[in-house]
């Protein structure tokens, strides 16, 4: 347990992605079976013990700690874990041996209402400081310590040398301590059997496509359509949609998780019915119109019949329990073909392989894609097998050319790790009229990224040079720097000021040659918006 | 007769010592100040007439230049007699290099204003002498039962194999220029680390007062101008302001240390973008200020700065005497 405490308080102080990383991998190396997998589920919000809650620890602290001094600490410290495991009194003499992390999940899994009182007081006199608070912490499930399934499995395939993506497929069908899972990854033991289970299996991802030109004899075309990539998964009667990241999204898409009643594995977008993408038939709304839907846990039967989902199959990975991964692109879709006419077509259709003859052609299709709001195209191998992550030379992603804008530097604010004494959080501003009329600048978006390390030194010298205000973490420039800011696509917004929202805008080039009041207005970005 | 203790008033900006017409850390600039150690919120500077002990009255004079108008030294142990016959007398406080209790004795009465203390050994300054008084008035910083700081060798020890571990970085520590700065030193010197200690540039001439003191802290070199190379695996101390500072890019990769007492508690650690907290105080913890009020044994407990509130509350369980004077002007010191 304490080497666990060790690793909780490392990894709340360690800003960097990549350090945390290095601490994960070398505890779940270092640290024997079952404390590891244990410890990964606590991390990773997996455990949960009903009878342990928040209520338990205070009542527990009355018993020995005065009202008033425990009601003045804990508003000062601000989480009644971290409180308790401070205000816990130290046991008279000599401290018993520490328990282990899976003595704690064993204990803890056997307790009821009536006995955890006992049960945890034992423990906490068991444990220093650091090592309370890590209890309490696990046994209340409240970690939020900021580690993701993602980042786990990855520090896991670091830890032991395996590709994340054999990670991910073996995880699925695994419960804590995941000792199957270890046993195959650090001691060389057959892999956990999937082919049973609604697993979720790693996505094919594409590469950008550069400078190259494709011989369309080699490659097909297909649209890549503006709404969330999914994994449809039907074995044994049961049914799961997976987002991008492996996250069970199946209770916020039931229209979807109920149509599919035939065993196999689909890969395809989710979108939304309407008449944005794709024409009048069969079309699909913006993606403003799918993210309404998403991120709710529950969906009302107003918003089901408002916003009905659909997929638009992009490719078949398991049929019936043949697993046709191994298949050429080609083959995989002439199975798909055949299987989508037995599916419920109100919430299943086809990906169209676009008709191009040859690839200035298909660059002429591509070029008149905005219009459609469509994100851009794809080009897949026709003889490639379906292979999870990105593999160079097999599918590639051809996005529409990014929108532009010249908008002026407002405000910035310094970032965080190793950019915490930069400023580099940027918000810019467009004119809401005439600047040389008395228009003013009205914030359109922020970006902090797209720039070099050179760039970045120059901006924040520009930023700290620059100040007219301060507000907070805040600066307030004179408005004097114009950028260049690309940025996907741009909507209406209720929510801002300038009644718009850019998608996923990044700084493209610095614009040092150009004066503020050339920086374009607001209506040439309204121009642009295709809700 | 006038009731007990009414020639010592809390005022808003100090403790008023009447008869003398002199303050105790006043925060304004008064005629005749008693100064217990050279915090910026305990001495100011323009006063007319500064009663310190010479240690502090040389950091008085490092900080606001040399005190024009008058200063009474008064070493450890030593009594001055002031206006209307009140008795100073200047104890050990443990706290920084030259901090001191003042006891004040008048009409009979015994009065101890003990500034900031510790009761920690700290081989920068003389300990805490525990003296027997009817008011005790003392500080409560870390005035939560939440707060007890660890012994001083476990965050060495921390801070040692920090710098082991991270081997191509450097261990920036965070540390208060006055007192802090100086402790961690002495400690690291007392733990065995005898390579060079590099300083940012705030810290070298307070670190110089406290050598001309007679206190040792080895090979100290300032920073500036140094190759970032020569850094590596170094130890460095600077003023908490400057850990997330542009001034810290010149320096390779550091790790981010902090050495406070506030740093036991996870959230500051986390405000601060602090990787390695040590929790290392200069004030007394919840422990020694119920157990030095325990000791002292006084008639009545008055509270100065910090968090009064638990404090107050310990005492009326305990059943002791005791108020809190609403004074300004202390700051919770980066301590
Ligand atoms: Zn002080
Ligand atoms: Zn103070």
């Amino acid at each position: 347990m304490n080497r666990f405490a060790a690793l909780l308080d490392a990894l709340v102080l360690t800003p960097s992605r990549n350090a945390k990383l290095a601490l994960l991998a070398d505890y779940l190396r270092e640290t024997p079976d079952p404390d590891r997998g244990w410890a990964l589920a606590a991390l990773t919000d997996g455990l949960d013990f009903p009878a342990v809650k928040a209520s338990l620890i205070r009542s527990l602290m009355a018993e020995r700690v005065d009202p008033v001094l425990w009601t003045l600490s804990r508003e000062y410290v601000g989480d009644t874990a971290e409180t308790a495991s401070l205000l816990w009194p130290e046991p008279l003499g000599q401290r018993m041996p520490a328990p282990t992390v899976a003595e704690v999940v064993a204990t803890l899994h056997t307790t009821t209402r009536t006995t955890a009182p006992a049960i945890l007081a034992d423990l906490l006199d068991r444990l220093d400081v650091n090592g309370r608070y890590a209890l309490l912490k696990l046994a209340t499930g409240a970690m939020r310590i900021g580690i993701s399934a993602r980042l786990a499995k990855v520090a896991f395939a670091q830890a032991f040398s395996v590709s994340v993506e054999d990670v991910e497929e073996y995880w699925h069908g695994q419960s804590p301590p995941y000792t199957p899972l270890f046993d195959w990854a650090a001691n060389g033991a057959a892999p956990p059997r999937t082919d049973l289970l609604p697993l979720f299996r790693p996505f094919m991802l594409a590469h950008p496509l550069e400078a190259e030109t494709l011989d369309l004899s080699e490659y097909a075309a297909e649209w890549k359509w503006d709404g969330i990539r999914v994994q449809i998964v039907h074995v044994a009667g049961e049914t799961r949609v997976y987002s991008r990241s492996g996250d069970d999204i199946s209770a916020t898409f039931p229209e979807v998780t109920a149509a599919l009643t035939t065993p196999c594995v689909l890969d395809g977008e989710l979108l939304v019915r309407g008449a944005h993408q794709g024409g009048e038939t069969g079309g699909a709304a913006s993606f403003n119109a799918l993210q309404q839907r998403l991120g709710r846990k529950t969906v009302s039967k107003a918003m089901l019949a408002e916003s009905p989902a659909f997929v638009r199959l992009y490719d078949l990975l398991i049929e019936d329990r043949e697993d046709l991964r191994e298949w050429a692109w080609e083959q995989r879709r002439a199975r798909l073909e055949a299987l989508v006419p037995r599916l419920d077509p109100s919430r299943f259709d086809l990906s169209q392989v676009i008709p191009a003859k040859n690839f200035e052609d298909l660059a002429e299709i591509r070029s008149r894609a905005r219009d459609e709001a469509i994100e851009g195209v794809m080009l897949k191998r026709r003889d490639s097998p379906y292979v999870a992550g990105r593999r160079t030379g097999l599918w590639y992603k051809w996005k529409r050319d990014p929108l532009l804008i010249d908008c002026v530097l407002m405000y910035a604010q310094r970032g965080s790790g190793k950019r915490s004494s930069f400023y580099s959080d940027f918000t810019f501003g467009c004119w809401n009229g005439d600047p040389d009329a008395g228009a003013e600048l009205l914030p359109v978006g922020k970006a902090y990224f797209g720039f070099t390390d050179e760039e970045l030194k120059f901006l924040d010298r520009h930023v700290r040079q620059h100040t007219v205000g301060k507000f907070g973490p805040v600066r307030e420039t004179d408005k004097s720097l114009v950028f260049e800011v690309a940025f996907d696509s741009v909507h209406t917004s209720k929510r801002h000021k300038s009644g718009v929202a850019m998608r996923f805008p990044r700084i493209s080039r610095i614009r040092t040659d150009k004066p503020a009041h050339e920086a374009d207005r607001l209506d040439a970005l309204k121009a642009l918006i295709a809700d | 007769m006038a009731p007990p203790f009414s020639w010592l008033k809390p005022e808003p900006f100090g403790l008023h010592v009447a008869p003398a017409d002199a303050w105790i850390d006043p925060a304004r600039a008064v005629d005749t100040a008693l100064v217990t150690h050279g915090h910026a919120d305990h001495a100011r500077g323009g006063h007319g007439l500064t009663v310190a002990t010479p240690e502090t009255l040389a950091i008085m004079a490092l900080r606001y230049g040399v005190i024009e108008t008058g200063s009474t030294p008064v070493a450890y142990g030593e009594t001055v007699t002031l206006k209307g016959g009140v008795k100073a007398t200047y104890v050990p406080a443990g706290h920084v290099l030259g901090s001191a209790q003042i006891l004040l004795e008048y009409a009979g009465e015994r009065v101890i204003v003990t500034g900031d203390y510790k009761r920690r050994a700290d081989p920068t300054c003389p300990p805490f002498q525990v003296t027997p008084c009817d008011v005790f008035v003392t500080e409560a910083t870390f005035g939560l039962p939440v707060f007890r700081h660890p012994p001083i060798a476990d965050e060495m020890a921390k801070l040692l194999k920090a710098r082991e571990n991270e081997q191509g970085r450097c261990v920036l520590v965070g540390a208060y220029a006055l007192g802090k700065a100086q402790r961690v030193i002495a400690e690291l010197r007392a733990a065995g680390y005898r390579d060079t200690i590099w300083l940012h540039g705030a810290m070298e001439r307070m670190c110089r007062l406290y050598e001309d003191h007679g206190v040792d802290l080895g090979d100290l070199q300032p920073v500036a101008g140094v190759p970032k190379a020569a850094l590596t695996n170094a130890i460095i101390i600077c003023p908490p302001s400057a850990l997330n500072d542009r001034w810290s890019r010149r320096l390779p990769d550091p790790v981010t240390a902090m050495a406070s007492g506030w740093m036991r508690v996870r959230q500051r650690a986390r405000q601060r973008g602090v990787e390695l907290p040590l929790i290392i105080s200069d004030h007394a913890d919840w422990d020694e200020l119920t157990q030095t009020i325990t000791q002292v044994n006084p008639t009545e407990t008055w509270v100065t700065h910090g968090r009064e509130e638990a404090l107050l509350r310990w005492c009326e369980l305990t059943q002791r005497k005791a108020r809190a004077l609403a004074l300004v002007g202390y700051e919770d010191e980066d301590d």
